[in-house]
């Protein structure tokens, strides 16, 4: 029972940790206060007093297995509401752990008969049932992070606001990153289980290795397994082995097998570095007697979203049938604050080439159709 | 007259039962007493009590005329209490001498002194005159010198007062006449025993005194020489019971079983069953006799269909069964009492009904459709239970329960009822107290006077004599000699069986 | 003899309902410990199955699939087996009534029976396989179920990705025709996932029951399992009993497979890891001895437990954690029944010394 529990817990965290983000890092301990620079914040600025009225406004999260603690993707959520319940002390924020795929339905279900005002629902994988909820609740408002939740007519469903993030145009500022460094022109990218979001973090990376030399050779292999350290370590060897100096992965507990095979070898002499995923990855793994094998993360903002959106619901707008991008413009992704390993001019040049994202001369590919146009285009 | 141990008026009880009920039992120095009983007359718990392995709720222990409490074994060791148990308590893997120390070494700075050990063994073995090899695997030596092995054990320990639990139950006659030798040694060195059995003729041979018990009450104490055996089973029986097995001359007419050339395997392979020949005709009871594991319980597999012959033919009333399935040998018309009926015979956890009906469960009218007529079935088990005097509760009570003897009626009735034209007994009176065995044997030569063929596979050799009309002999999977049960005797059967010929050098 | 009374069918039931007690008693020292007021715990987890229809509703859909599992286990373990491989069983047998489901175009009266029962015998297959090996070759079942299970999953898995993939992780739902769920249930208790499966699990318990206890085979199913040897001496087949028994035993799984494809989600999804609605049949089955009444009960516990739960951290702020130790503490007493057992017997008898 232990045990399943455990599996069960671990592989989802692991899903999690994919598309979730924490904190930042050292400088960037209030997040929040960040995420009010740009122009969605300054109606929330200004309705600050507002909060005040916004008394009896309650914002809840279900969880998914890992629980608030799993140093990733609902803890991240977590952060955000906890932050926004303590900017805003009248209203009420709380969550509800799912221990299993099969307590999706009941819990949103819960917040929604206790009269939530806003009810998250953090993962892709609840998607299906927070429509059925949302349909049987059509007075109460969700919201979802990480997918985009339609009708039967393929239309947004009303009360439903959808968050998403642009990890292909993150993966792509790294996979610059990547390209600067190279001193093999080969790099790696190691997926979790093949699936159109990890796609996502696939194909921004190699355009962003491509788009600064097109020359440099990308292996891709997915371990097809969000939990499988083992074989993560192993595709890692290939790929160091076959000349890759340079490995990013998309694939959550898998990807520690990527850091202990980059530790060992950078242990024996070589020059190899990993990329992490999700969070400051530098900050929890990757550690050796000489320094770090993590060159940069790939981070990804899932407690600005809550919060942004929790704030604006709250101030009567809530973004029901929106489809919510959180890209490089609004911090939603980005590049990791710890750049020790990073040199100068490829930060330059990540500063560069997000500007021109931002700009939109860049337009970053998500599925493989659209990287073989962008490639073909270089 | 000093008594080396005194159990006054004891009582334990047990929820529901009271296992032993007031008994008491004095043992004097230097006798071998015997403690008699039916099984589940309370002897073993009797015994237990005196081992420290329950506690008494009544009565009070003496040793050598010292009120004592034994609490534990520990302390039953220590009063010099040693027990040789029916299933030897040894490590199959171990030498003797390893198993003789187990758990009292001798060490020499924290290290185990095998040589002194070894010597240790050896000279205990030489005083009591044991001829135990010291180095030698257990898994290597024969069941007798296993059991010298136990008593060995006891005496390294330093016991005087030893207890055999029947200990005669898986010997040979052979191995037989030598612990009863042992046992004698044992009592000129000044040891005291007691002697677990239902066995009269032991208690006869070898007991000064014998302690009576019956349904968990003492029922007395006598001299031996002062008994017979019919005085002794009276009072273990509680009525009169006859030991000559009664029945008239044979009336053998056609083979019923016609064994030719049959070669058997064992489950390593080894050719266990070697050329083997026998015939059995309708109306006659042929004992098997044979020291254990000469290919009997091959042979028996064999002829029954669990085991594949390597060669050679069984043939059963003119059909040729050698390739048969179980199922179909039993079709064939062969019944089978299983010699372990605890793992062959019976489905412990079924009631005896559903185990009356093991064989016959599948057929018209217990089944219909694939479905189960349970009242039809349980109206059949009521029927032969009460003809087999099956003493059981009812026919929804668990085999389980039941005592040994009615487990073993059960079987009978099973096997009996569905007229099998051969009948094969492995052991069927192993375990068994006397009136169970007197209801077995008289079953037997029913069904022999019914013309049935009976072959009846038995260590036992008083048995194998009473109730067979014909004896052959196996040793080494073969049939070295089939004599008539009246022109025989133990003795020559010994021989025999241990690979001798025929002293008369008469044809077989 | 003295264990008579101990053997009883009062025993039977005895046992489990002091392992549930003491596992209800540890959760609730845990609490305590852990700073949680216990009594409001438990009243949030009676709530959380009770309070509610949708609950409750929500706790008949979840213990569904559970009867099947534990019917499953229970069968094979009639049989003297032990299958750990009704997880996978029920794996494939959920996806395969789903690509029935999705693929076939019939009326109901045909669409539906035909999923479920290609979902059982995709399960029985799968519970084939080690039948045979476990009869032919002496291969331990416990081993080859196991791997199975990463069988199942992985190949189910590739089998979606690959060709099934509609919307992120799930297959597209199942045409109408083939599906369990049910207005009805579903309005009767508040729009909660309740569906017909409900009913056919009972169905299922019944046929259980009438297979082992009221059947030809079922008899002898019992006997091999109970005794191996004697079997075989009265002329049955051990090895394809064996066989049979590790087919219908992955039959069931596979059907509650079925349950949950066509009646709780509708669709089969790309699983990051087992569901261990297979491996909790262990524990319902061990906790219900093997019974179809004791699964039934012991469902009903396990899936109250598990939607219960959920009330308990949103009312009472308990750890979610905390049920599962429960769940777990309560398959610990189950399984040391030997000590539930040993205790009993000392108290019955110093009473009866007194």
């Amino acid at each position: 029972m232990k045990k399943r529990f455990m599996m069960l817990m671990s592989s989802v965290l692991a899903a999690g940790t994919l598309l979730a983000a924490c904190g930042e890092g050292d400088e960037d301990t209030t997040p929040v206060n960040d995420g009010g620079n740009n122009n969605e914040n300054e109606a929330a600025e200004g309705n600050n007093e507002a909060a005040e009225d916004g008394e009896g406004f309650s914002s809840k999260m279900v969880t998914d297995v890992g629980g608030v603690d799993d140093r990733s993707f609902n803890e991240s959520a977590w952060a955000g509401l906890t932050e926004f319940g303590e900017d805003y002390p009248d209203v009420e924020v709380d969550y509800i752990q799912s221990n299993d795929a099969s307590d999706y339905a009941p819990n949103l279900n819960r917040l929604a008969r206790e009269g939530t005002d806003l009810t998250f629902a953090i993962g892709f994988l609840m998607l299906d049932d927070i429509k059925t909820v949302a349909e049987q609740s059509p007075d109460q408002n969700f919201a979802l992070v990480d997918d985009v939740a339609t009708g039967e007519d393929d239309e947004p469903i009303d009360n439903i606001a959808n968050l998403t993030f642009a990890e292909h145009e993150g993966s792509f500022l790294v996979g610059v990153v990547a390209a600067m460094h190279t001193e093999t022109n080969q790099v790696g990218f190691i997926g979790g289980v093949e699936s159109p979001l990890i796609k996502k973090f696939e194909n921004g990376f190699k355009a962003g290795v491509k788009y600064v030399d097109s020359d440099i050779d990308i292996a891709v292999q997915y371990a097809q397994d969000f939990n499988d350290a083992s074989r993560g370590q192993q595709i890692a060897d290939t790929m160091y082995g076959n000349g890759a100096d340079i490995i990013y992965h998309a694939a959550g507990g898998t990807g520690n097998g990527l850091f202990t095979e980059a530790v060992d070898r950078a242990q024996g002499g070589e020059n190899v570095w990993a990329i992490g995923v999700d969070q400051d990855q530098a900050l929890t793994e990757g550690e050796w007697e000489e320094g770090n094998v993590i060159l940069t993360s790939m981070v990804k903002r899932v407690d600005q979203a809550v919060y942004q959106v929790s704030e604006d619901t709250m101030n009567g707008n809530f973004p029901g049938g929106e489809i919510i991008e959180f890209g490089l413009e609004d911090e939603g992704v980005g590049i990791a604050e710890t750049r020790d390993n990073v040199s100068d001019e490829a930060i330059e040049a990540v500063e560069e080439y997000q500007q021109m994202i931002i700009d939109g001369e860049i337009e970053v590919p998500q599925t493989d159709e659209e990287y073989e146009e962008f490639e073909g285009e270089l | 007259m000093e008594y080396v141990i005194e159990m006054n008026n004891i009582r334990k009880e047990f929820p529901g039962i009271v296992a032993n009920d007031n008994i008491t039992l004095q043992v004097k120095q230097g006798e071998i007493h015997a403690l008699l009983g039916e099984n589940g007359a309370g002897k073993s718990t009797l015994m237990n009590v005196l081992f420290g392995l329950y506690q008494p709720e009544k009565g009070e222990i003496k040793v050598r005329g010292k009120k004592v409490d034994v609490t534990d074994p520990n302390v039953a060791n220590n009063l010099g209490i040693g027990m040789v148990h029916q299933h030897f308590m040894l490590v199959q893997n171990f030498t003797v001498t390893e198993n003789i120390i187990l758990g009292s070494e001798p060490t020499n700075k924290g290290t185990i002194d095998h040589r002194k050990a070894a010597k240790d063994v050896a000279d205990i073995s030489d005083q009591y005159g044991l001829r135990v090899d010291p180095k030698a695997k257990i898994e290597e030596i024969s069941v007798g010198m296993q059991q010298r092995v136990e008593i060995l054990k006891t005496l390294y320990r330093g016991a005087d007062i030893l207890i055999f639990d029947e200990p005669t139950a898986a010997l040979t006659p052979q191995e037989i006449k030598e612990l009863i030798q042992i046992m004698k040694n044992l009592i000129k060195e000044g040891k005291s025993i007691i002697l677990i059995t239902h066995k009269l003729k032991e208690i006869m041979q070898v007991c000064d005194r014998c302690t009576v018990i019956r349904r968990g009450k003492g029922i007395g104490t006598v001299n031996v020489a002062d008994s017979t055996e019919n005085s002794l089973a009276e009072m273990m029986v509680g009525r009169e019971v006859s030991f000559e097995v009664e029945k008239g001359a044979a009336k053998p007419k056609d083979n019923v079983l016609s064994i030719k050339d049959l070669h058997v395997e064992d489950a390593r392979g080894v050719s266990v069953v070697n050329g083997l020949n026998l015939d059995i005709r309708a109306g006659e009871i042929v004992g098997v006799a044979g020291v254990d594991g000469n290919g009997q319980t091959e042979l028996i597999e064999a002829v029954t269909g669990l085991r594949q012959a390597k060669s050679g033919t069984i043939n059963v009333s003119g059909q040729d069964v050698t390739s048969f399935k179980p199922r179909k040998v039993t079709e064939a018309g062969v019944g089978h009492i299983p010699q372990d009926r605890h793992k062959h015979g019976l489905v412990l956890e079924f009631t005896v009904g559903e185990n009356i009906l093991l064989q016959t469960y599948y057929q018209q009218p217990f089944t219909k459709n694939g479905v189960l007529n349970y009242p039809k079935m349980y109206e059949k088990a009521r029927k032969l239970i009460e003809e087999y005097d099956v003493r059981t509760p009812n026919e929804k009570t668990l085999a389980r329960s039941l005592s040994g003897g009615n487990q073993q009626k059960a079987i009978i009735a099973r096997e009996v009822d569905r007229s099998p034209d051969l009948l094969i007994a492995a052991q069927p009176t192993r375990g068994l107290d006397v009136g169970a065995i007197e209801f077995i044997h008289k079953k037997l030569i029913e069904e022999r006077d019914k013309g049935r063929a009976v072959m009846l596979v038995s260590l036992e050799l008083d048995e194998v004599l009473n109730v067979s009309d014909r004896i052959a002999v196996i040793y080494e999977g073969e049939i070295v000699a089939i004599v008539d049960a009246d022109k025989t005797d133990e003795k020559e059967l010994g021989l025999l069986m241990a690979g001798g010929k025929r002293e008369e050098g008469e044809p077989i | 003899m003295m264990n008579n009374i101990f053997k009883g069918k009062l025993f039977g039931l005895v046992v489990p309902l002091i392992a549930i007690g003491f596992g209800f008693l540890a959760g609730a020292v845990i609490m305590l410990i852990s700073g949680n007021n216990p009594i409001n715990g438990y009243v949030a987890l009676v709530q959380g199955v009770f309070g509610d229809t949708y609950y409750f509703g929500e706790t008949l859909q979840r213990m569904t699939p559970l009867i099947f599992s534990g019917l499953a286990v229970a069968f094979a373990f009639r049989t003297g087996l032990l299958n750990i491989g009704v997880e996978g069983q029920l794996i494939v047998g959920w996806f395969v009534s789903v690509l029935v489901g999705i693929t076939i175009e019939a009326p109901m009266i045909i669409h539906l029976p035909l999923a479920i029962l290609a979902g059982a015998l995709a399960g029985a297959l799968w519970g084939f396989v080690p039948g045979v090996l476990k009869a032919r070759f002496q291969v331990h079942e416990v081993i080859v179920t196991i791997m199975m299970n990463y069988i199942a999953m992985h190949v189910v898995n590739h089998f979606i990705r690959n060709y099934m993939l509609e919307s992120g992780q799930r297959t597209a739902f199942i045409n109408d025709t083939a599906s369990l769920s049910s207005d009805y249930l579903s309005t009767l208790t508040n729009f909660s996932r309740l569906h017909w499966g409900f009913l056919i699990a009972i169905a299922a318990c019944v046929v259980m029951w009438f297979i082992l206890w009221k059947t030809k085979k079922g008899f002898e199913l019992r006997s091999v399992g109970y005794n191996k040897h004697a079997s075989s001496y009265a002329g049955m087949s051990v090895n394809m009993n064996i066989i049979l028994s590790m087919s219908v035993s992955g039959a069931f799984a596979g059907a509650g497979g079925a349950m949950v494809g066509l009646g709780t989600y509708n669709y089969a999804n790309i699983l990051p890891s087992f569901t261990n609605l297979g491996f909790d049949g262990i524990a319902v089955a061990l906790l219900g001895s093997s019974t179809s009444i004791g699964i039934f009960l012991s469902a009903f516990l396990f899936g109250g437990l598990k939607e219960g739960a959920n009330n308990m951290q949103g009312q009472a702020g308990v750890a979610p954690e905390l049920v599962e130790i429960i769940i777990a503490l309560i398959i610990f007493f189950v399984a040391s029944s030997y000590l539930i057992r040993w205790i009993y017997s000392r108290v019955q008898s110093n009473k009866e010394g007194k």
